[in-house]
């Protein structure tokens, strides 16, 4: 357990930056509508975000010996996803439910 | 109105679940579980969280990859009706708790929303996610030992959201920047990668930005 000054710190500054994203257009609706760079970062950076995040957990699971169980259970993640007709959840289980099933039984 | 919060808000619940078990399984107290969906009420950063707090991140990487993972709230602001709130408290309270399923039930419904119903929503949202993770946390003290590999939720979580949101060809640039950018950062600052490459992404982006002006001008 991380000691507490830094868990306020780091938890306050996750915080304030989450609000103030969410509060920040209401504040300044006409410039920030107006502006293309905006426009442009709202379309662009979800998808390579996300596909950062997804391959950076992703890396750190296939670590210690994991490289099968962590790439078998996010080809069943995808595939179940979408083959399934992308239901989140089921997609998450089917995926998590192959990666403790293999590195506690194979 | 409470039905469709049901209906949509649900699933919080079971992920809450893994969120309080995450926070257990990472040696943290289960307070921190119920702390961090109310100063940092985001899902999906929550849960990144957990692992990046459990190894003492340096802040300034919590920080960028909040800003990064959750700038998408800016763009709900546009078309959320938050002119229908008059109480200040209720409306400081919505703006805080706009999460991706506000935003996704509330449009999917455009008629009928009152202050009423709007706070209904956002408080039941927020009790669904809650709620789920103190389960999660007292499940997860009652295993007899940790369920090795249950951390693999996160890395489903964010790949089933990366599909969803490259749904379209254009966003292959994107994907392709991503991926670029993590790889650099794995292979050169092994120690920083998710930094590295978060700073290497905007950057791209950024270029992008300027390219694609300078084609229409």
């Amino acid at each position: 357990m991380p000691d507490t000054g830094y868990l306020v710190v780091a938890l306050l500054s996750a915080g304030l930056i989450t609000l103030a994203l969410r509060a920040l257009p209401f504040v300044a609706l006409k410039p920030l509508r107006e502006s293309q760079l905006v426009k442009n970062l709202g379309i662009w950076m979800p998808a390579g975000v996300l596909t950062i995040l997804a391959l950076a957990t992703l890396a750190s699971s296939a670590e210690g010996g994991r490289l099968v169980p962590a790439v078998v259970a996010v080809g069943v993640t995808v595939l179940v996803h979408l083959l399934f007709g992308r239901h989140s959840l089921l997609s998450i289980a089917a995926g998590t439910i192959t990666y403790v099933v293999m590195v506690n039984w194979f | 109105m409470l039905q469709l919060s049901l209906g949509g808000g649900l699933g919080l619940f079971p992920l809450g679940v893994a969120f309080g078990m995450m926070v257990i399984q990472a040696d943290m107290a289960w307070w921190v579980a119920p702390l961090l969906s109310v100063v940092v009420y985001a899902g999906s950063v929550e849960m990144l969280l957990v692992g990046l707090l459990a190894a003492t991140t340096p802040v300034v990487t919590i920080a960028l990859m909040t800003l990064l993972v959750n700038f998408r709230h800016v763009f709900y602001a546009f078309s959320f009706p938050l002119n229908l709130i008059h109480n200040p408290w209720a409306r400081a309270y919505s703006i805080y708790a706009l999460t991706d399923e506000t935003y996704a039930i509330v449009n999917g419904q455009p008629h009928g929303w009152s202050q009423r119903r709007l706070i209904i929503l956002q408080v039941a949202l927020q009790s669904y996610w809650v709620v789920g993770g103190l389960v999660g946390t007292a499940v997860a003290g009652l295993l007899p030992a940790p369920i090795e590999g249950l951390e693999f939720a996160l890395v489903a979580l964010f790949t089933v959201l990366a599909l969803d949101a490259a749904r379209s060809r254009k966003q292959v640039p994107s994907v392709l920047i991503g991926a670029v950018s993590l790889v650099i950062g794995l292979v050169l600052v092994p120690d920083a990668a998710l930094l590295t490459s978060l700073v290497l992404f905007s950057a791209g982006l950024f270029v992008r930005h300027i390219v694609g002006r300078g084609k229409h001008a």
